[in-house]
């Protein structure tokens, strides 16, 4: 298990450095000057030449790159072109943002989506499983940004049940604590608060959670089943215990395995993924910082947001991985 | 999946009722092959059938655009504008006073297009990358597989992005982007399947013949990873509208007066309460396209692994 889990985080050498190439390269391989692109047709020479100075762009690349990673490992991801403040300090808000979103998107998806594919299995071929089954190709066929503007039409706009944009109510602004806000309403002991910040994350939480309660419905559904068919499953039965018992405490535990690793996994996704959902709702999340960094050129902004995402996700992966090994001890490594 | 085979040749050999009592003639069974087998198990597929129909649907509808269309896709006809659907508008028109029906039939082109595009583009890199890894090992596959980690290690729309960031938005671009956030999917497949398939006696019977290198690969380890290729391919096609039309929504794709479907549910956002039906046409032509491809791919996974099914 030691020698796995030392491999598996050498392995993860290579990838980091792979990916902060990936990065660094977003702002040399822009075509022509890239000074020039990020200030515009109109900038004047000396311009130019200070933002050139300023980024380092005049140096040699391989300079220029060891000057990048030092500072990555230093903690610093540079200074956004727009706020001129440095990243790593403001990109917080933002992260936290994002992981409060995509944890109650994945509680949506994990709770709608194992028990539909639970009681698909159960029911096989019934009309509840066809059903099920049929919502969950849908899911996984929609275009979420589409979903998110139809929910945004029906619930916000025409019935006026849920607010449509934003984390919260941006008239009477809450003082940040962890910004985690449903946390931070906690904290207040502002119940109210508490409620209004739910009300806030529902639609969004839908919207991205869509595709994983899709992904996990099918996969619960077809591990259900195939765990329903083994040996012991039969054993169970043969003691004469219940469906529900059968189910609930025999097979769902086996059957979680292969789940818990696509919940691992679309958790990942869901982090880069948010973008989408984030620039509808205006949620004030990092794949909302992304896009309004490309559409203000702030090409720093672009490269740190990218790769802090990127290092999340790599980061989840491996935890899911790990975590695989130990629930698991069939595997061995 | 023996069983599966055995039974199905077993059910081919069985004596005509009619002949019984007389000398069976060998000649008269049907030879097996596994693609006529995959074919008549699609057919039998009510959902894969529906689903090529809705694609068969979509390209019908790109072909015929300028013949069953009354308007060009980008006039402009202010005081049509916003037109609820209607016997000159079927679809009605959008904030421009454009016809969508018309806007989504051309639409349909791109669509379809991005998606052929996108995926051979990533199929093309992707197998040949996982051929050469999967087939030579050693330091060629390391550096090849890393790659494929460093690619998967972004999540794919993050990826997409960033191959636009640098070359610009661009419809052309963004199917670039597509293509290679693509790559290592197919890559890792192929690779995978290369791995299992070396070892194989025949390949070693193959390589003890005298038989090259690239005779070895091209005549018998691609055609027998075709199969989980094509269901990718399938499935792939899928994903790559849903990001082309994700990307042109975000304004990183296609550009203004292209009838890209992701482009028009982003120019029509803001009429969405006046005019609802200038998103709900597109939502659901990239919907059902989609779903089209994941209902061919899933019944082709069926019909080809025969490990999958219940």
């Amino acid at each position: 298990m030691a020698a796995y889990i030392s491999r598996r985080l050498l392995m993860l050498i290579p990838v980091l450095i792979g990916m902060t190439l990936i990065t660094f390269s977003i702002v040399h391989l822009i075509p022509g000057n890239p000074a020039q692109t990020i200030l515009g047709e109109s900038a004047t020479e000396t311009a130019i030449k200070n933002l050139e100075e300023s980024m380092g762009l005049n140096k040699p690349y391989p300079i220029q790159y060891s000057i990048y990673v030092t500072d990555l490992l230093q903690g610093d991801l540079g200074t956004s072109l727009r706020s001129k403040a440095p990243i790593s300090k403001e990109i917080w808000p933002y992260i936290a943002a994002t992981f409060e979103l995509t944890l109650f998107a994945m509680i949506f998806a994990v709770v709608i989506g194992v028990n539909a594919g639970i009681i698909s299995a159960w029911k096989q071929n019934s009309w509840f499983d066809f059903l099920a089954m049929l919502v969950a190709l849908i899911g996984v066929s929609m275009p979420i940004f589409w979903l998110a503007l139809m929910e945004q039409w029906i619930f916000a706009q025409e019935l006026g049940w849920l607010p449509a944009y934003g984390r919260q109510n941006n008239r009477d602004p809450m003082e940040a604590i962890t910004h985690f806000y449903v946390l931070d309403a906690m904290l207040h002991l502002d119940f109210s608060r508490i409620i209004g910040i739910l009300k806030h994350l529902i639609l969004p939480s839908i919207a991205l959670g869509t595709i994983p309660m899709a992904i996990i419905a099918r996969m619960t559904r077809s591990s259900m089943l195939e765990v329903m068919k083994s040996d012991y499953i039969r054993t169970v039965r043969a003691k004469g215990a219940g469906q529900f018992l059968v189910i609930y405490k025999h097979a769902l535990k086996n059957a979680m395995i292969p789940v818990l690793t696509v919940i691992g996994l679309q958790t990942g996704v869901l982090l880069g993924g948010a973008i989408l959902t984030e620039t509808i709702f205006s949620w004030p999340g990092i794949g909302r910082y992304i896009y309004e960094a490309i559409n203000y050129r702030d090409y720093p902004v672009i490269q740190s947001g990218i790769l802090v995402v990127a290092f999340i996700f790599v980061i989840i992966n491996l935890i899911v991985d790990l975590l695989y090994t130990y629930i698991d001890p069939r595997v061995k490594y | 999946m023996k069983i599966d085979e055995k039974s199905n040749y077993s059910e081919q050999l069985q004596p005509n009722p009619a002949k019984i009592g007389q000398q069976m003639d060998l000649n008269e069974v049907e030879a097996f092959s596994p693609w006529k087998d995959t074919w008549r198990q699609l057919r039998k597929n009510r959902f894969a059938t529906t689903g090529a129909m809705v694609i068969l649907f979509f390209i019908l509808l790109g072909l015929l655009a300028p013949f069953i269309t009354a308007y060009p896709y980008a006039e402009q006809n202010l005081v049509e504008r916003l037109k609820p659907p209607s016997a000159e508008h079927w679809l009605g028109t959008d904030h421009l006073g454009r016809d969508i029906f018309t806007r989504i039939a051309y639409g349909a082109r791109i669509s379809l297009q991005v998606g052929f595009f996108a995926v051979t583009g990533a199929l093309v890199f992707g197998t040949l990358l996982g051929v050469i890894a999967g087939y030579f090992g050693r330091w060629i596959d390391m550096i090849i597989s890393r790659i494929f980690d460093i690619l998967l290690a972004f999540p794919s729309i993050l990826l997409a992005i960033s191959v636009v960031a640098i070359l610009g938005a661009s419809l052309q671009n963004a199917l670039i982007a597509i293509a290679i956030i693509n790559i290592p999917i197919f890559g890792r497949l192929v690779r995978s399947r290369v791995i299992s398939l070396r070892e194989e006696e025949y390949i070693m019977a193959a390589r003890a013949q005298g038989m090259k290198n690239g005779r070895i690969l091209f005549h018998h380890i691609l055609p027998n990873s075709i199969a989980p290729i094509i269901v990718q391919s399938t499935l792939g096609f899928g994903t790559a509208i849903l990001e082309a039309a994700a990307l042109g929504f975000l304004g990183l794709g296609a550009q203004p007066p292209t009838p890209e479907w992701g482009k028009m549910l982003a120019e029509s956002r803001d009429f969405i309460q006046l005019a609802p039906w200038t998103l709900i046409a597109p939502g659901i032509s990239i919907m059902l396209v989609v779903l089209g491809f994941n209902l061919i791919g899933d019944g082709l996974r069926d019909a080809l692994d025969p490990k999958m099914k219940n």
